[in-house]
């Protein structure tokens, strides 16, 4: 008897919270919190609280409330939390997601419940093409069009052939696949390892330099492309074969790999050097804020996330009912993103530029990362075509 | 040829530094019965304390030596103050303690040295590739640390076999109640041998750390497959930890390197390219079960207690 009035109680709250969340933003954050890739989940949080702290902790003059949840960099977890974020808290968006992997474990929750999902920088290629769907938007970009813009690069330095080296998961096979549709030259070699467990190159580095390829790409992500940078220099290679990279040197890596990345060019669609005034406030106030960190792209990217949801919000008057209005609103971008001006292609992923980054010592004597020129202007990711969304 | 050569000493360098990692592991467990999952504890502790000392003395040798002191010291304290009530109980209050201790350990270097993790970058004498014979040229400090182990391996073999201590340690892994019958302090004897295992652990750490970076859980992944080689060897018998750790060092380096190739001959590109590395990670898995079928005991097994 006394068990049944407990769960009538609980049941009661249960009932009772959809209504109270009337009068304010809910939004849902996943991204890792724990593990070695803590720091990339910790600096998307640092920079969604700092937008919001430019937005006045209100959007549309409603109280926001974000709930900060951590994936463990697993699919299986990532799809629990997705899970408890739509069911139990009736989010009204759901942010974050680094890994491609967890983001299509999670999707189909969000989805199905047509709870809008801006994902702050995971981009599977099913995303951009046969899984779009309207209520899915991207403040990142496709994986394939980072290192398409890499492989433009290479072929403007007139790089004869690359060994590619990647992990073995959903971006692993994005971004090599990604290099192999716009680099001219020839693929000598293409080597995949385990993720996320694999920690020593040694056996591939050993390949790649014995297959007399002119140069080597690599896409490891986190604490994975310190050790690769550390043991491509360690094993002289660094001396002999020219290394290209996507999404291997951040600020948050950078103060580890140190001088190992000095010269190690990349590409990226958002440098913290970008000259517009949306992107001097932000990293200005992301170092006043935290003190001795950096902002990296990640943070850029949950930054936009932020005031994306706020021009929704703010267009439909706050009522978050108004799901095709707030969808039409947030595919105008209207918002200043920190990256500089961007459209969306119908698929809801950015039409962007991809800038070459390269590693410098700057005015303080610290390593950190410089723009060098403008690889691609407005690129489109290659799989909008298969989504049929118009 | 010369990409065999490599890649097999790429095999042996990964098997000795699993070597020291699995050696402590087997003389805590074989000796004092004690499973210690918090072994990977101990290696993580060695190579951030490595990072420490390095930055403070900028002494690449100096800092290593001073790290595995207080690793050393840390594998005393911890027995002394926490493992030591344990002894006669279950194993499964033993994992449950040790777990604990992995969870304690990951929050004090979270607490200590933050979350971002560490450096330890090598002077610039380790960083040159050596030739090794013509046309073989292979990381210096990949070279140091075969030859580090390899004389690591030659000590202990030393002590186990030819001093007094080793007699103990023997003594104490085939009958426990026996040796202490006879008056000897199996107390202190299980003190220094958890002491030694710690120190084996951290100096493992220590020279991982310039290859792979010092974070937070690092020691957890690679405590699987020291598991891994104490079952193949035999629990409790450090020649077969030796044995064991070399095979699976090869075996892992050369499936990585070869796998992917052979099967590109009998699949599709991208299906050869997806299934090689999932499946030379499953290679020492499959070795270790088919040992389990064979010799249940492992390749090596300690005398019979």
């Amino acid at each position: 008897m006394k068990k049944a009035f407990w769960l009538a109680g609980a049941m009661a709250l249960a009932l009772a919270q959809p209504a109270m969340a009337a009068d304010s933003v809910k939004i849902g954050f996943v991204s890792t919190f724990s593990g070695p890739t803590a720091v990339i989940g910790n600096d998307m949080r640092n920079s969604f609280e700092l937008a919001l702290d430019h937005l006045g902790r209100k959007i549309d003059g409603k109280p926001v409330e974000v709930i900060y949840e951590d994936d463990q960099q697993k699919p299986d977890v990532g799809k629990q939390k997705t899970e408890k974020l739509v069911q139990s808290d009736k989010v009204d968006f759901i942010v974050g997601y680094i890994w491609s992997n967890v983001l299509l474990a999670s999707l189909k929750t969000a989805v199905d419940s047509k709870t809008f999902l801006i994902s702050a920088n995971a981009g599977p290629s099913q995303l951009a093409g046969e899984l779009c769907s309207p209520y899915v938007f991207s403040t990142s970009w496709q994986n394939d069009q980072t290192p398409q813009a890499v492989g433009t690069y290479m072929n403007q330095k007139g790089v004869k052939s690359v060994f590619l080296i990647g992990p073995n998961y959903a971006a692993g096979k994005d971004m090599l696949a990604g290099v192999k549709s716009t680099f001219k030259g020839q693929v000598v070699g293409e080597e995949y390892t385990v993720w996320p467990s694999q920690l020593d190159f040694s056996a591939e580095l050993t390949k790649a330099k014995n297959s007399k390829a002119e140069s080597i790409f690599v896409f490891y992500p986190g604490a994975a492309g310190v050790q690769f940078l550390n043991q491509y220099a360690q094993a002289g290679i660094k001396q002999q074969i020219p290394l290209y990279t996507a999404f291997t040197i951040d600020e948050l890596s950078l103060p580890l790999q140190k001088d190992n990345a000095l010269g190690v060019p990349g590409a990226q669609q958002w440098v913290n050097d970008l000259p517009n005034e949306e992107n001097k406030k932000f990293v200005a106030d992301y170092r006043k804020k935290y003190p001795g960190l950096r902002p990296t792209f990640y943070g850029a990217q949950s930054y936009d996330a932020a005031n994306l949801i706020n021009s929704a919000v703010v267009a439909v008057k706050g009522d978050l009912t108004k799901k095709d209005a707030m969808k039409a609103e947030m595919e105008k971008v209207n918002f200043k993103s920190v990256r500089g001006p961007f459209k969306y292609g119908n698929n809801h992923i950015p039409i962007q530029n991809f800038y070459l980054q390269d590693v410098v010592k700057d005015a303080e004597g610290q390593l950190s990362l410089k723009t060098v020129a403008t690889i691609v202007k407005d690129d489109q990711d290659r799989f909008h075509d298969k989504c049929p969304m118009k | 040829m010369y990409l065999v050569v490599e890649q097999l000493l790429n095999g042996l360098q990964f098997g000795l530094l699993l070597f020291l990692l699995a050696a402590g592991l087997t003389l805590v467990f074989g000796i004092m019965d004690f499973v210690n999952l918090a072994h990977g504890s101990l290696y993580m502790m060695g190579a951030y304390f490595a990072a420490t000392f390095v930055a403070w003395t900028g002494s690449f040798v100096l800092g290593a030596l001073m790290a595995l002191g207080a690793t050393l010291l840390l594998g005393i304290a911890l027995e002394y103050v926490a493992l030591r009530h344990l002894y006669g109980r279950d194993h499964l209050d033993q994992v449950l303690a040790t777990f604990g201790l992995i969870l304690f350990f990951n929050d004090a270097v979270r607490l200590i040295w933050g979350p971002a993790g560490l450096a330890l970058p090598l002077p610039a004498w380790l960083t040159v590739p050596v030739q090794i014979i013509p046309g073989v040229y292979y990381p210096a400090y990949r070279l140091m640390i075969i030859v580090v182990a390899l004389a690591v391996a030659a000590m202990l073999y030393l002590v186990v076999m030819r001093t007094r201590i080793g007699m103990l340690i023997r003594a104490g892994a085939s009958n426990r109640e026996m040796i202490g019958a006879l008056g000897i302090n199996i107390k202190l004897l299980f003190t220094l041998v958890f002491g030694l295992g710690a120190a084996l652990a951290g100096l493992a750490g220590l020279m991982q750390a310039p290859i792979l970076t010092v974070q937070i859980g690092m020691g957890e992944n690679i405590l699987i497959l020291a598991f891994v080689i104490i079952v193949i060897g035999g629990i409790g018998s450090i020649r077969g930890a030796f044995m064991a750790a070399i095979f699976v060092g090869i075996i892992d380096t050369m499936g990585r390197a070869f796998l992917p190739d052979l099967l590109r001959k009998v699949l599709s590109g991208a299906a050869a390219s997806t299934a090689a590395p999932a499946l030379s990670s499953m290679l020492i898995y499959l070795l270790m079960a088919i040992i389990l079928v064979l010799r249940p005991e492992g390749l090596f097994p300690a005398a019979r207690r």
